[in-house]
């Protein structure tokens, strides 16, 4: 149960960026120097400010994005794949391990295409399977585990409501037989009856096909309902890192804090008590110096606010880990 | 006193390949100035098409019925053809905030000049004067170095600063009526409480009206004063916020607030409301949420019990078949 799946170490991912052909060549610092390690059979939650490069990093870990410096290491049974050093067949392998499950439903699947086409075109890409029985075998066994009918294969995805369209794409991602998935905003878009049925299908999958998630989203309190661990980004930076129920207990961070603190509360009568954060999300093309959350919070230290603190996560209880410049602020 | 909007007895309907798509059917609603109506309710339950209704933006193949009102100050906007007539619920007395920002701006042209012409064909004043609402307004969603961002496209902001750009440009005409379409789904929460409070500002100093759709309860509690809930095309149940949040009679109401993940416990299931959506184009005849709801009574089971909201308790409406059952 403690195995590592995943080890994502210093990893950063810069994007290019130019203004128009003109100006000069710029870098935008999407994930900066990352360091996370995600355990076999857990359920990894990714939260934080739009933009902060939760994408990115997921999509890095998939090998769908370059990786500019650091390395990700993918532990299988009884091989490793390392990510930045990984030949095209090695890659392909992988693909089959690692399934990203989209975020909207709605664009990610193909209209012309049949609910069967849908899901059975992995198997099809990274041929998996040798007959087009054994190709219906396992479309079928994968649609019933994701609790769609049979009779449902034969139609086409317009005909059907947001819940379905997002079990199709989870059994279309989980139809390989993948270790590990990113789940990135894949609840999103649901209302929260619809929403709490994935989640519970989520889990239900992940003890069944002892499944792995990367599990990406805005909404807190769904992360801290279904995740075992949660980090909160910050412009490409993890800022803090602890079991989740660690996290929502005792928030270590001043971003964690805001960001507790803006859900909103169901009763209307208890209006927000959300810190509020003033200014803009400064730009990831040109981040502050030292603490990179110092331009906007609500108490920053002199050393701070200068920006001549250096990043850092350190460990203040065991698995809670904080930034070092804010463990001593606050 | 009447109302600032009024929808009485609104069906939408789509022709499609498949057959006829009943997306909303017999609606009623009411929005004064100064409130914020939310409409809450399942994917696919007709929240967005209602909105688009009123400013006349469904598409050729949707179907009115004739007796079919919506009436915003004191004109049937349905009877709505001329351009001119057009031009008032399109960005005049009525704007809206679309689901995804990014279809909102048009991508080759500069934000600024988007909302410098949208003054432009609204308002009698000349281009100076919109531009500097313009640049006030953006500054007033909280986006820093406003004047910078006016000459950008929508493509070079963050999300968060899109949406919010969006936000300014839909109230920078100052509408009476503003219909905001998950206008934070998109948002993490911190910037979602900024944008909050700044549509409850500005409600509060123009005493516009603002109908809210948000599949967010939480949000729904911190900005609506009345909300209706929707299913399958129907209001199941509608009122002041406090009575459907806190005393909600309607069995798809109480669903709903069991489904919501509660912060405060995380040990407990999460509780889906069992089964799924019927289709569009099979809609259950006699109680729309019959075929889902937890302890249907014999009659309406059987699909011969007729719809139709009536008031259990002032302002707080539920639908017939409902309260006495469940
Ligand atoms: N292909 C790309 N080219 C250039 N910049 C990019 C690209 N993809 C992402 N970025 C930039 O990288 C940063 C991180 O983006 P990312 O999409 O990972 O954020 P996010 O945390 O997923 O945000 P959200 O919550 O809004 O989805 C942003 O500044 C974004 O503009
Ligand atoms: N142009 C159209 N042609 C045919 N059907 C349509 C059209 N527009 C909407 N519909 C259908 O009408 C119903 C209501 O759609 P609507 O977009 O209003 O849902 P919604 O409540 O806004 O859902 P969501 O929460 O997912 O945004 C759906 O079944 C949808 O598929
Ligand atoms: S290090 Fe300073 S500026 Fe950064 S979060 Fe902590 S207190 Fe705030
Ligand atoms: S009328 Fe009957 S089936 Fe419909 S919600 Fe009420 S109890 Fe349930
Ligand atoms: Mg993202
Ligand atoms: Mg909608």
């Amino acid at each position: 149960m403690s195995e590592n799946l995943i080890s994502v170490n210093n990893v950063s991912v810069n994007f290019d960026y130019q203004e128009n052909f003109l100006s000069k060549k710029q870098k935008i610092h999407a994930v900066n120097n990352i360091n996370i390690k995600i355990k076999k059979g857990s359920f990894f939650g990714l939260v934080g400010e739009s933009g902060s490069g939760k994408t990115t990093l997921g999509r890095a870990i998939l090998g769908a994005n370059k990786i500019s410096s650091g390395n990700v290491i993918f532990h299988d049974d009884n091989r490793d794949f390392d990510l930045t050093n990984i030949n095209k067949q090695e890659f392909k392998e992988y693909r089959k391990k690692a399934q990203l499950i989209f975020q909207d439903p709605y664009a990610a699947l193909s209209p012309r295409m049949t609910v069967r086409d849908i899901i059975a075109e992995p198997l099809e890409v990274m041929k998996i399977t040798n007959s087009r029985e054994e190709t219906d075998d396992r479309v079928r066994d994968i649609a019933a585990k994701c609790r769609l009918n049979l009779e449902h294969l034969r139609r086409f995805p317009h005909a059907f409501s947001g819940g379905q369209r997002q079990r199709i794409s989870i059994a279309r991602a989980l139809v390989s037989n993948p270790k590990f998935i990113v789940a990135d905003e894949s609840v999103a878009a649901l209302d929260v009856s619809i929403q709490a049925d994935i989640l519970n299908l989520l889990k239900q999958l992940q003890n069944e096909l002892n499944l792995t998630y990367l599990f990406i989203s805005h909404d807190l309190s769904v992360v801290a309902h279904v995740c075992d661990i949660v980090a909160v980004m910050y412009l490409g930076h993890i800022v803090e890192m602890a079991p989740s129920r660690q996290l929502f207990r005792n928030p270590k961070h001043s971003y964690t804090k805001a960001l507790l603190s803006s859900i909103p509360s169901i009763d209307p009568e208890n209006q927000s008590q959300a810190i509020e954060l003033k200014g803009e999300i400064p730009s990831a093309l040109n981040p502050p110096s030292g603490c990179v959350f110092r331009t906007r919070c609500p108490n920053p230290t002199h050393d701070c606010k200068e920006g001549n603190i250096a990043m850092g996560l350190i460990e203040v209880e065991p698995d809670h880990w904080v930034d070092q410049c804010c463990v001593n602020c606050n | 006193m009447s109302h600032l909007l009024e929808v009485k007895n609104l069906d939408v309907k789509f022709d499609t390949d498949e057959g006829r798509i009943t997306a909303v059917e017999n609606i009623s609603l009411s929005v004064d100035e100064g409130e914020v109506l939310g409409i809450v309710g399942e994917s696919g339950s007709g929240k967005s098409v209602t909105a688009k209704a009123i400013m006349q933006l469904n598409p050729g193949n949707t179907k009115y019925n004739e007796n079919a009102e919506i009436i915003l100050d004191n004109e049937n906007v349905l009877r709505f053809t001329s351009k001119q007539d057009l031009k008032k619920i399109r960005g005049g007395k009525v704007s809206m905030i679309f689901q995804e920002p990014m279809a909102s701006f048009a991508p080759a042209i500069k934000i600024g000049n988007q909302m410098v012409e949208q003054l432009l064909i609204h308002k009698n004043i000349d281009k100076s004067e919109a531009k500097s609402i313009s640049i006030n307004m953006l500054n007033r969603v909280g986006i820093a170095d406003a004047e910078k961002r006016f000459n950008q496209y929508a493509f070079e902001l963050s999300g968060g600063m899109r949406q919010r750009a969006m936000i300014a440009m839909a109230l920078s005409t100052m509408p009476k009526l503003l219909l905001a379409d998950e206008p934070t789904t998109a948002l993490d929460v911190t910037i979602q409480a900024q944008v909050i409070n700044l549509i409850k500002d500005i409600i509060k100093e123009y005493q516009m009206g603002v109908i809210f759709i948000t599949h967010d309860l939480g949000v729904i509690a911190q900005v609506a004063n009345q909300v209706a809930v929707m299913y399958l095309g129907s209001i199941v149940e509608k009122g002041p916020v406090n009575k459907i949040l806190k005393n909600p009679k309607h069995p798809y109401t109480k669903g709903l607030l069991e489904a919501l993940p509660d912060v405060n416990n995380l040990d407990a299931p999460l509780r889906p409301i069992p089964g799924n959506i019927p289709s569009p184009l099979d809609r259950p005849t006699g109680c729309v949420f019959r075929t889902r709801c937890p302890n249907p009574t014999h009659d309406c089971k059987e699909g011969n019990i007729e719809m139709g909201l009536i008031e259990v308790e002032p302002g707080h409406w539920v639908d017939q078949c409902c309260i006495n059952c469940g």
